[in-house]
């Protein structure tokens, strides 16, 4: 309901621009920032503004002003906010959302327009495959990598029996299914549990009665926090491994706390991934907005980077649609978790990791990466996307 | 589907149905007296978690940092009732259920804005930190049954001041008959104050007991306040024997829904086609039986009396 107008890098004396013949760079971030999930929209325009912040104010050379709006979590608000920014605010890009149903929402209205839409979270299966967008570019997965990984880990692990459980929607249903794709093994059970189920003890007698060599959940948000600390109360975590996608990361560890250490999940990304250019963003994040930044912030800088790098192939012009495409699609920057390329749906080819949770030296908890399980790693829609 | 397994599994769902009546007690004794629809019963059961996370951060000892919650919550909901809900009681119902909306709105933004959106938690108090061992290879938390006993309280409790206390008579005559009861030289206004914020408090309670076991978050308190007006619509509105029983009810029906739907439609149809029909049917199990309620008995299973 609120709006956030935020001006990065205006002019620091009025004179500088006065003699700059380019418009104003115009972006639209569009992301969840109200409601519990609040917490994960907020990472993304920090991650996103940050970017913009260090690289001066400016993208490709040319000022950036960013215009942030909330979808609510609500596909009619997020169109309307959508179209808004297409048409009121005139805006080069858009960037954003969060949720694949927010995506899924947004998806005509901007690229319908001829404005570039870049996914720092969401990557549906769809968009990846047949309804594959020349105007669309993913900086962060396609949405069943994450529970692939953790599928080609306990069946390279030799796990027998693993319990699965997620919440009972679209998601939930590809997050199985995505595990299920590499691993072989026993399935003790199956559970789909409502969306934003309070108490567990129900599904931890089950996994109790059941006694799996490990559990995968998906439990995004305030769900992954009751959960993981009712497991951990009920004493499971000593017996049964904990593998986990969106569970938990940066955004719920801060609540799960001592509860979450030694359990694992599957990401593209984690704060500790050793590379320079990862090292400085994750001390700027810190400093900037003192919390340890998710994967939603660095997909969120990376979105920043990408445009910054496309804009200095076609020297800040973003009117030839055609040149700009094919400037993106260079992926012309160093990317937060090193080597990143697009494959020809325009989502990324990239490693995954499994990642464990960990307490830092200084008290503060941050996933950190345990092993490498796929390298150069490419999702399995792109051989329908009709784009070479 | 061992009968060892379907005890354990009745237990979680008696735990459960307890932790709904902690937070529906306030609502049904708000909504019974006062004939006031508080929709902002669910943040103010966010804002006690909240204030409990803050005071033990402060304090460090959470019996002292509940107490301090429970007085900081009882002097909001004063506030509350002050400058917001004394205008509002003798309006209609639609007017109260947008007013207090719009309190939800404020609160979770206000809630967001002091704390940040990241959930928070309150730790388990060292004293009750314990477990007990319910069967092979789980362990059931005693601050579990430290939540079943205080809800167990808080009915007992309610049961004494409602039912057998001076002030609880005039709470009842209140709630058949205000108008009677002010001609008859009550202060009623200062009656519903009193209720109010014993109601703030009673939600605040709930708020910062079951904190250890949840995610203290913005909008914590709307997912719960629509069980809490399922439990109180099951057990008849006002009636705080409804409330509990349906409760208890409703606890039951959604954990052995939950744990059992499945193996029960295996019985009926193939499994593949009960694993997707099970888990639906089960989330669906509480608001069918409340519309089934709301047919049969449109006033509720347990009708506080003078309503029915």
């Amino acid at each position: 309901m609120y709006k956030k107008l935020v001006l990065v890098g205006v002019m620091i004396g009025l004179s500088a621009t006065a003699a700059g013949a380019q418009e104003k760079l115009k972006i639209g971030v569009i992301a969840t920032l109200s409601g519990p999930p609040a917490v994960l929209g907020q990472q993304l325009r920090n991650g996103f503004q940050l970017a913009v912040k260090n690289l001066g104010g400016k993208l490709g050379g040319r000022d950036v002003e960013v215009v942030v709006e909330d979808d609510e979590l609500k596909p009619d608000v997020a169109v309307n906010k959508a179209k808004a920014l297409v048409d009121r605010t005139k805006a080069d890009f858009v960037v954003g959302p969060i949720f694949s149903n927010m995506l899924i929402a947004i998806m005509k209205p901007v690229t319908d327009a001829g404005v570039i839409l870049i996914s720092p979270n969401a990557g549906t299966s769809n968009f990846a495959g047949k309804e594959c967008n020349p105007n669309f570019f993913v900086t962060s997965y396609q949405n069943d990598q994450n529970h692939e990984v953790m599928g080609k880990y306990a069946q390279d692990a030799g796990m027998k029996k693993v319990f699965l459980m997620a919440p009972n929607y679209q998601a939930g249903k590809d997050a199985i299914a995505g595990f299920k794709r590499y691993f072989k093994g026993d399935i003790a059970d199956e559970v789909y549990v409502p969306l934003g189920q309070l108490d567990y003890s129900a599904e931890l007698t089950k996994i109790a009665a059941a006694s799996p060599d490990a559990i995968f959940v998906f439990l995004p948000g305030g769900m992954g926090v009751n959960f993981v600390k009712q497991f951990r109360q009920a004493g499971l975590a000593e017996k049964v491994k904990f593998l986990s996608a969106f569970t938990v990361d940066e955004s719920t560890l801060p609540a799960q706390k001592e509860a979450a250490v030694g359990f694992f999940g599957g990401a593209n990304w984690a704060p500790n991934l050793d590379n320079p250019q990862n090292k400085k963003f994750v001390a700027d994040y810190e400093k900037e907005y003192n919390a340890v930044p998710a994967t939603y912030a660095f997909q969120a800088y990376d979105a920043a980077l990408l445009i910054d790098g496309a804009l200095k192939l076609t020297k800040g012009n973003t009117s030839d649609k055609d040149a700009l495409r094919a400037a993106l699609m260079k992926a012309n920057f160093t990317s937060l978790r090193g080597p990143f390329k697009f494959n020809t749906n325009h989502y990324p080819i990239q490693d995954f990791y499994q990642v464990k949770v960990a307490q830092r030296g200084d008290g503060k908890f941050e996933t950190q990466i345990d092993k490498k399980v796929f390298a150069g790693y490419s999702d399995p829609y792109a051989k329908d996307c009709p784009m070479k | 589907m061992s009968t060892g397994l379907v005890v354990v599994q009745i237990l979680n769902g008696l735990q459960f149905g307890v932790l709904l009546f902690l937070i529906a007690a306030g609502l049904t004794l708000v909504f019974g007296v006062m004939d006031f629809i508080n929709l902002a019963h669910g943040v103010q059961y966010m804002l006690g978690a909240y204030l409990a996370v803050a005071f033990y951060a402060l304090t460090g000892n959470f019996l002292v940092a509940l107490v301090l919650a429970l007085a900081a919550a009882l002097v909001f909901g004063l506030l509350l009732e002050f400058l917001i809900f004394r205008h509002l009681y003798d309006r209609d119902h639609l007017e109260q259920v947008i007013a207090t909306f719009g309190i939800i709105i404020f609160l979770n933004q206000a809630v967001k804005t002091v704390w940040g959106a990241a959930p928070l938690t309150l730790p388990i108090p060292e004293f009750f930190s314990g477990s007990i061992v319910l069967m092979p290879g789980l362990l059931y938390p005693v601050w579990r049954l430290v939540i079943i006993g205080s809800g167990l309280a808080i009915g007992l409790l309610l049961y004494i001041l409602v039912g057998h206390t001076r002030v609880g008579m005039l709470v009842r005559a209140g709630a058949t008959n205000a108008r009677m009861v002010s001609a008859l030289g009550v202060d009623i206004h200062r009656l519903f104050m009193i209720v109010f914020g014993f109601g703030t408090m009673l939600a605040a309670f709930a708020g910062a007991m079951i904190a250890p076991i949840l995610s203290v978050e913005p909008g914590m308190g709307d997912t719960v306040l629509i069980l809490a007006f399922v439990v109180i619509v099951i057990g008849g509105i006002g009636s705080m024997r409804g409330a509990f029983l349906a409760a208890l009810l409703i606890g039951l029906v959604d954990t052995l829904g939950r744990s059992f739907a499945i193996d029960i439609l295996r019985l009926v149809m193939p499994p593949s086609p009960a694993r997707t029909v099970g888990p639906a049917i089960a989330s669906m199990l509480i608001y069918v039986l409340m519309a089934l309620v709301l047919y049969f008995r449109p006033s509720g299973l347990f009708p506080a009396r003078g309503r029915g």
